[in-house]
């Protein structure tokens, strides 16, 4: 059912490639950060960024664009890399983040970033404000859809749940959750800290449509997308399995680079790896 | 310069302590246990530790749960979330049954300089401190945090301990005496009398270093106690010094400077200056200090009230 070229695939795997490299620089020049949900998410804003998304940089608040909401607001330099290599900033900033006076806040900020639609940082949020765009988008009789993305840790919030039965409630087609589901959140294994199995029935539950997908192949996502926009009832929930802190191997999967800056050793190394890696 | 020491984790250490002492005693994290350091007593005592994942709320209503039952629950989280999150919980299960729940409130003030807005805590003591049947503690230091976990297990009703996430230089020394309540003079002085609490009280000591040298000989009271505060201290300053200046990293409106002000107005009204953060979110920096002085925490910004509130002072007189 794929219609996405090789060479389309090839692409967006390079631009992720050295958004990977920016991220890890990022904060390494701040000395703090995310890097390890930065790095899970990275494939998928990329892909609805460069290849999904109905967007105009130049018009950043263009009505009938599509909106894209980090509602893990930790994971922002993720989205700072694609917004920069699209324009909405010059690329120079994203060596100030978290610096005083800066653009670029530790978590986003839709006053400071331009191209950021909504200010988070605070887990659970997200999905309550994506379902009120959402419902504006019916309201005003417009086609464009939202995208939230959220972390699975984050799933901890009831406030996630309360979103979810009300996406339900008003039928939103035109809202579609992407969940990082990388398996590890702050303190550790999302198994050991608070068990979510079985994600997939609990969504399906809520009246939600549902896809799960490897969050690191590009081709599946993309087709996800695609699945989640084809004629449907309701809201959808795309399950990205993803690897906490992917392309640098001290970090997969390690709780410990959930927050926290590389030295120059490990950062050296980072790149190293990320280069090499294909 | 004195030494510097993390208050949280002078916080995670008296809690391992504590729980040695107090096998009544329970933790509860959500998903922080890494920045608030509880690991160690979760390490210590892993049948005691709960961690319920990124959800303050429920984890505030569970410790409601626990203490009805009769044991002692230390709830961990960043301080906004433990008054805004589960604010409702605070008041409605906690608060209102006064329930013997302890709040540890993490990364108080600007502490959480570099995660910016979202995870700062600038307004946290004006909401606790208006909820009725609760105890507020702010900390100075790691030798105070001590001394405050094992004074807040011991007292009977809910308590907001906020705490800090920076690396704070040492005021008091191991025999610090800690009363719920009771204020401490720090520095004596005639001239005007600055009221200080948390991670402010030693900026607050340096201001009134450099006042001496312009001749000002102010006077230093450390407020731990939020509330109930201790209205005899800073009573007997405002007679005998005539002016006030409060100093607090946190909005100007309703923390310390507020209780002062509420205090003065009705008992004994004088000038009064509230050094704090001017109703404004703050940012994200690089570094601490450099934060605090943008929003209104400088050493300076301290000293130019003191000027205030004695030019004021002497125009009265
Ligand atoms: C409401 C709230 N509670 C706690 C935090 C602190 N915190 C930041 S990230 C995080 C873990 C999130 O885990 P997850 O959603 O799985 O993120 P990811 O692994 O994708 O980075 C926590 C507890 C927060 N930002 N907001």
């Amino acid at each position: 059912m794929s219609t996405h070229s090789l060479q389309l695939i090839n692409q967006l795997q390079k631009r992720a490639k050295e958004f990977r490299k920016k991220i890890i620089e990022m904060i390494y020049i701040a000395q703090s950060g995310h890097p390890g949900g930065s790095l899970s998410a990275i494939d998928i804003i990329t892909v609805l960024y460069f290849h999904h998304m109905r967007i105009d940089p130049s018009n950043p608040l263009w009505e009938d664009r599509d909106r894209f909401i980090l509602s893990k607001g930790h994971s922002v330099p993720a989205l700072y890399v694609v917004l920069a290599e699209l324009g909405y900033f010059p690329e120079k900033e994203l060596y100030s983040l978290r610096n005083i006076n800066s653009i670029l806040q530790g978590h986003p900020d839709m006053r400071k970033t331009p191209g950021v639609e909504m200010s988070t940082g605070s887990l659970g949020h997200g999905l309550s404000v994506g379902v009120g765009i959402a419902i504006s988008g019916k309201l005003k009789k417009k086609d464009f859809y939202v995208y939230v993305l959220l972390g699975d840790g984050e799933l901890d919030e009831g406030s996630v749940w309360e979103a979810a039965i009300s996406a339900n409630k008003y039928s939103l087609d035109n809202l579609i959750a992407i969940c990082d589901f990388n398996k590890v959140q702050l303190d550790g294994p999302v198994d050991e800290i608070m068990p979510l199995n079985p994600l997939r029935q609990k969504w399906e539950a809520f009246g939600w449509n549902t896809i799960e997908i490897d969050g690191h192949n590009i081709l599946e996502i993309a087709n996800a997308l695609d699945f989640a926009k084809e004629k449907r009832k309701g809201p959808t929930i795309i399950i990205a399995h993803t690897i906490k802190g992917k392309g640098v191997s001290y970090m997969e999967g390690k709780f410990q680079w959930h927050g926290g800056a590389p030295n120059q050793k490990q950062y050296e190394l980072a790149l190293k790896e990320l280069e090499g890696e294909k | 310069m004195k030494k510097s020491v993390a208050i949280r984790d002078a916080y995670g250490d008296a809690l391992v302590q504590l729980g040695k002492n107090n096998r009544k005693v329970v933790v509860l994290d959500a998903d922080v246990s890494h920045a608030t350091r509880t690991n160690k007593f979760a390490q210590e005592f892993p049948d005691r530790f709960f961690n319920f994942g990124v959800a303050e709320q429920n984890m505030m209503g569970v410790a409601a749960g626990l203490a009805i039952e009769g044991w002692i629950p230390f709830v961990n989280t960043f301080s906004f979330l433990a008054c805004l999150r589960a604010g409702d919980q605070l008041r409605t299960s906690i608060a209102y049954p006064k329930l013997n729940v302890k709040i540890a409130a993490h990364h108080g003030g600007l502490s959480n300089f570099s995660d910016g807005v979202t995870h700062q805590s600038i307004f946290d003591l004006a909401l606790v401190r208006s909820i009725p049947n609760m105890t507020v503690i702010v900390v100075a230091d790691a030798y105070e945090t001590k001394k405050a976990v094992q004074a807040i297990a011991e007292w009977k009703g809910p308590v907001f301990l906020r705490l800090s996430k920076a690396e704070v230089p040492l005021i008091f020394d191991e025999d610090h005496e800690f009363i719920i309540g009771k204020g401490n003079l720090l520095k004596e002085g005639t001239d005007i009398t600055i009221v200080c609490t948390g991670v402010m009280v030693s900026r607050s000591m340096e201001a009134a270093e450099r006042l001496e040298k312009q001749g000002i000989n102010s006077r230093v009271i450390e407020i731990h106690t939020l509330k109930p505060i201790d209205k005899d201290i800073i009573l007997n300053a405002a007679k005998e010094t005539k002016a006030i200046v409060t100093v607090e990293e946190h909005s100007i409106y309703g923390g310390l400077g507020g209780a002062v002000a509420e205090l003065l107005s009705r008992e004994h009204p004088v000038p009064l200056e509230i050094v704090g953060i001017q109703d404004t979110f703050a940012e994200s920096a690089r570094s601490y200090d450099e934060l605090l002085d943008k929003y209104a925490l400088g050493i300076s910004d301290i000293v130019e009230a003191v000027n205030r509130a004695v030019q004021r002072k002497n125009h009265f007189n």
